[in-house]
């Protein structure tokens, strides 16, 4: 439940950055991190936990906390906070344990 | 050797004591480079200063924006800047050439280099305290430093009920910026002890003559003409299925429910230690900041020879100190590497140290104003500990009574403190936990050994490293050779 403040919303048509978030299309402005174009769209959570499998969104913004990974173009556990939007990044929610890819 | 950047000091850290660091060094000459984890420099509190969607000054305020002076004399200096530079791991060469510095390993866009340098100063600064109360993992729950950082960066704010809870001066701070942005705060819940104010008392000295004492009482009085505050908080609790639906508090022996969208926690800010712990720095307790500190003395030196620590990374004094304690152990570096003799340094520190006194007026007051109390600090029951192995406190507790000495021999039971944040947000928890289950002080029971790396990578991270010439033939030695 983010929105954008005026200015902000002005600087996102200046320079705007088209993504994906769970399969919906967003803007967002370029210098965003996943995270915050997250909150942007309405997205709360973007994991369920390893252990107890519930969900969880990001908590420190500072790429510390580790709550905030999503998988991006695919690859799951990235830090959310810490990585910028790009154009026609595809950002979905992750679920539970990572898996070992063969 | 191909592909490692070789420097004479390493800087991490592009916040206000790293910026002041590279740049005093670089202009003694000193050959410097500055790594920082973020894309643009600042640190935490100037974040986002070069690239802020938010250019009306008056919305994040002057003491923000005096940030922009430091990046401008950083981008002037001759020293070097790689941003989005994660540190993971650092080594002394003892191998090959015990005096020729670390080798240090990091990765941007997950990418693996390396670099070596003489001579480090760390300037990790600060992160949040850990807030643990019933339902801090849910969505919807966050720090006040992480809605600021997200208010800086990219204008972004709460858009329905916000509650804002704890203590300390970023949150008065927050709500008042919120508040010039037209964001409005349901309530803000104030667990300020009122064993703060006694043990404060004596420093208030201090207080009356800082810069903080007009500046603060302004702030809260803005705050406090138009945010509902609730003073008194002695119990708190975020609850909801998946996603938090509403603030439990008591509040004067009685209990409320406040329902809200968002909830955000602050209760002061501790040193950011891992690279610095994983390094071996010795640590110690500190009975007034109630945290773990690397010990330092007078210009940055740590246990560990060669490696300064500057700015709140090893105590927490704020921005402005911070500054000035860069610029201090950059001339602690600038000596160590050849640059400076000590009567120069000591000279050239004295301006610095009178700056340093200035910015540090009335801390000790608030610190001990401040002090979150007792209960949200060292929680009980199934409040979570651990967010990244959802370990409860009272598992914790359990234990101990097992005959768990201390943090680490608990880690082989419960993985407490072994997820990807490696212990950031339950390390100081966790050591107060066992002290009073032990009845014992926190400095004797300890903290997390930590190893490198200090942050997840992945194996082909790993892999991308550049190799130098002694760990190719470590590998290949035993190859027949044709």
């Amino acid at each position: 439940m983010f929105k954008r403040l005026p200015e902000a919303q002005q600087a996102m048509r200046q320079h705007p950055v088209a993504v994906t978030i769970n399969g919906k299309a967003v803007q967002c402005r370029e210098g965003d991190t996943v995270s915050a174009a997250m909150f942007a769209a309405g997205v709360v959570d973007c994991r369920d936990t390893v252990v107890g499998g519930v969900p969880r969104g990001p908590y420190c913004m500072m790429g510390i906390c580790y709550d905030c990974l999503v998988t991006i173009d695919g690859q799951p556990n990235q830090q959310g906070c810490m990585t910028l939007v790009r154009e026609g990044m595809n950002i979905e929610r992750q679920g539970g344990a990572r898996q070992v890819r063969t | 050797m191909t592909g490692i950047t070789q420097c004479d000091l390493l800087v991490v850290g592009a916040g206000p004591a790293g910026l002041a660091a590279a740049t005093l060094a670089a202009r003694h000459g000193v050959d410097t480079m500055l790594l920082d984890e973020q894309p643009s420099p600042g640190g935490q509190i100037y974040r986002a200063i070069t690239t802020t969607p938010l250019q009306n000054r008056d919305t994040l305020g002057k003491d923000y924006w005096h940030g922009e002076a430091l990046v401008k004399a950083f981008r002037r200096s001759h020293a070097r800047y790689e941003p989005g530079a994660t540190v993971w791991a650092v080594s002394r060469m003892t191998a090959q050439d015990p005096e020729g510095g670390f080798e240090v390993a990091y990765s941007v866009a997950g990418e693996a280099r390396m670099l070596q340098a003489r001579n480090i100063i760390l300037a990790t600064g600060a992160q949040e305290r850990p807030f643990p109360i019933p339902g801090w993992t849910l969505p919807g729950v966050m720090t006040v430093g992480a809605a600021q950082t997200m208010f800086k960066t990219t204008g972004i704010v709460p858009g329905k009920r916000t509650v804002l809870a704890g203590c300390g001066p970023l949150l008065y701070l927050v709500a008042w910026q919120y508040m010039k942005a037209g964001v409005k705060i349901e309530a803000l819940l104030d667990t300020t002890g009122a064993g703060g104010l006694t043990q404060a008392l004596p420093h208030v000295w201090g207080f009356l003559r800082s810069p903080y004492l007009a500046k603060g009482l302004k702030l809260v009085h803005e705050v406090r003409a138009k945010a509902r505050i609730i003073r008194g908080i002695t119990a708190l609790e975020a609850v909801g299925t998946g996603r938090l639906d509403h603030v439990l508090y008591t509040a004067d022996g009685k209990s409320a429910e406040l329902p809200c969208d968002q909830l955000l926690l602050h209760q002061g800010v501790i040193p950011n230690i891992n690279l610095s712990q994983a390094l071996g720095v010795e640590l110690r307790w500190s009975e007034t900041m109630l945290c773990w500190e690397p010990a330092v003395d007078d210009w940055g030196n740590t246990s560990v020879a060669e490696v300064g620590i500057a700015g709140d990374g090893a105590s927490i004094t704020g921005a402005l100190a911070a500054e000035h304690l860069g610029r201090l152990v950059a001339l602690e570096a600038c000596r160590q590497l050849g640059k400076l003799d000590q009567p120069t340094r000591d000279r050239e520190g004295e301006t610095h140290r009178k700056a340093l006194a200035r910015a540090v007026l009335g801390r000790d007051f608030f610190d001990r104003l401040y002090l979150p109390p007792e209960q949200f600090r060292i929680p009980v029951g199934d409040t979570i500990v651990c967010r990244c192995e959802e370990v409860t406190a009272a598992q914790v507790r359990e234990t101990v009574k097992l005959g768990c000495p201390g943090p680490n021999q608990m880690k082989s039971f419960l993985r407490c403190g072994m997820g990807p944040c490696q212990g950031r947000f339950c390390n100081t928890t966790v050591t107060e936990i066992i002290a009073q289950e032990r009845g014992l002080s926190p400095q004797e029971v300890g903290h997390y050994r930590l190893r490198f790396p200090t942050k997840p990578l992945t194996l082909g991270e790993l892999a991308s490293l550049p190799q130098t010439e002694d760990s190719k033939k470590a590998v290949i030695r035993l190859k027949k050779q044709p």
